[in-house]
């Protein structure tokens, strides 16, 4: 059984762009990395609901849901989301249980412009499965200073 | 002690999935905004929400930047007792806020 | 005592605000901040409204008078009240809107410090008491003393201003519903102010939004609580009239 994790502060590095960076995708490999360890990550099981055309980026709800009975036998362990194009590559991570009844989470996140999501899925029986969307981000008009 | 707004189901049956819903103020700065004089203002979020019920740890999340203001999270449990959940949101500058409903289960 | 709805509709309105049907900006958004707004339980606006609770509920001073005091429950005494608003204030000789009457309220009769222009103690009660009126139909009062202002409103709304040299009208009557870098242009109507907006990850007054607006047409906006701001709310709430309060709304 792995260890508990603090999942974002296992790439602490990441978190200390420059000011004005934006994440890469190499980033986003890299904070992935720190979730997985480098196992295996298969297409499957996890859906991501979020718009596809998002008219501001400052609130924007997001869920995810994995295909999982959670049972003792077959559960999710935990759920991660990740970002390509915001100044750091990281949503959220959530850990979740036997007592959790569904593998889903619901939020509302901030996305910089236009991407792609990424959420990954740690299940009991130590495998990754993942889901990605494209979401086209547009910002209001006038901007306040 | 900052507003929260919470949404815990009631006329819950044992066994029975419920969704909780949390919403709490909070400006989640980013550290990546400057501020009226062009500095950046320092981040302040935050950083990670438990809820615990019937002894356990049933959900935890690490959050980023990337939340939006005031946050929403919302996640489901099994209703096993009747009992309270304790939700605690911590983040920078020392914020630390807990907040307990009950979960009352009837067959 | 609270004009019919159907007699306000037939009653002078700029042209382009009768000829197309009225549509709160609610009609315009995505449907998923659509959903935001309905969702009581994830409308961050509803934080605001909480927090005014507690405030409408708690003495202004210690040892002094809350709002409950002479006002009793709001959920009673508020019902439609903010629908009615900007009103004629005796006391002052002028129109006032309501986060003003809040104000005015708090220092004259609560003896308590004034509570600033967009403060969020003033956003709370604003949208506590508005809140109250989710619903209900944008009542002008049909008072003749507002008239001036309200006609001091309607010129002020069809004036080019800033170095863009653009009036509300331009935008808000002539090309309302095409897009402007992206965004539909709404009608303008106040329908649920003060309202969470996205752009500002927080609740907001609508002098707030006009101020935004005017600097978004590089000009200068007038400061906070000032009468001009009043006056244009007295024309768009005639401009309104019958359509429903949405308090607290959310916009992007």
């Amino acid at each position: 059984m792995m260890a508990p994790r603090r999942l974002l502060l296992a790439a602490p590095g990441l978190l200390l762009l420059p000011r004005g960076a934006a994440a890469t995708p190499e980033a986003m490999a890299e904070a992935v990395h720190g979730f997985t360890g480098g196992a295996e990550m298969r297409p499957g099981r996890v859906a991501i609901d979020i718009s596809p055309l998002v008219e501001n980026g400052n609130t924007v709800p997001l869920s995810v849901i994995v295909d999982s009975p959670m049972t003792e036998q077959d559960h999710v362990r935990a759920i991660a989301v990740f970002n390509e194009r915001n100044p750091q590559p990281h949503v959220v991570a959530v850990r979740l249980g036997l007592r959790s009844g569904r593998a889903i989470l619901a939020t509302h996140i901030r996305l910089a412009t236009s991407q792609t999501l990424l959420a990954v899925a740690e299940l009991s029986d130590g495998s990754f499965w993942s889901d990605r969307a494209q979401v086209i981000v547009t910002l209001a008009a006038c901007v306040e200073g | 002690m900052a507003r929260v707004l919470l949404n815990i189901p009631r006329g819950v049956r044992p066994g029975e999935v419920i969704t909780i819903r949390t919403l709490i103020q909070h400006r989640m700065e980013t550290g990546y905004r400057p501020g009226p004089d062009g500095e950046v203002l320092p981040r302040d979020i935050i950083r990670r929400f438990t809820a615990t019920y019937d002894g356990a740890e049933i959900f935890a999340a690490d959050l980023s930047p990337a939340i939006a203001a005031n946050p929403f999270l919302a996640f489901t449990l099994v209703a096993t007792v009747t009992g309270p959940l304790v939700l605690r949101w911590q983040g920078d500058n020392g914020f630390d806020q807990t907040e307990t409903r009950e979960i009352t289960v009837a067959p | 005592m609270r004009p019919a709805p159907a007699l306000l509709l037939l009653a002078p309105l700029c042209l382009s605000a009768a000829a197309q049907e009225r549509r709160s900006g609610f009609q315009d958004m995505a449907r998923e901040t659509q959903a935001l707004q309905q969702d009581d339980t994830a409308n961050p606006g509803m934080l605001w409204v909480l927090e005014g609770e507690a405030l409408w509920n708690r003495p202004a001073v210690p040892g002094g008078q809350s709002c409950a005091g002479c006002h009793g429950n709001a959920e009673a005494t508020m019902r439609g009240a903010a629908a009615r608003y900007p009103a004629w204030d005796a006391a002052s000789g002028a129109p006032i809107d309501l986060a003003g009457r809040i104000m005015q309220c708090r220092e004259a009769r609560q003896a308590a410090p004034p509570l600033p222009r967009e403060s969020a103690d003033l956003l709370a009660l604003s949208a506590y008491v508005a809140h109250q009126s989710r619903g209900a139909p944008i009542s002008p009062p049909e008072d003749p003393r507002l008239s001036a202002a309200r006609e001091q409103g309607r010129a002020l709304y069809a004036e080019r201003r800033g170095q863009l040299d653009l009036s509300c009208a331009q935008c808000h009557d002539d090309n309302a519903g095409r897009r402007l870098a992206g965004s539909t242009i709404p009608q303008g109507h106040p329908t649920g102010y003060p309202l969470y907006r996205l752009e500002w990850q927080s609740l907001g007054s609508l002098q707030r939004r006009l101020r935004g607006c005017m600097t978004g047409v590089r000009a200068e906006p007038y400061a906070y609580g000032a009468p001009e701001y009043v006056a244009i709310e007295l024309y768009l709430a005639q401009r309104a009239a019958g359509m429903a309060v949405e308090t607290p709304a959310v916009r992007p």
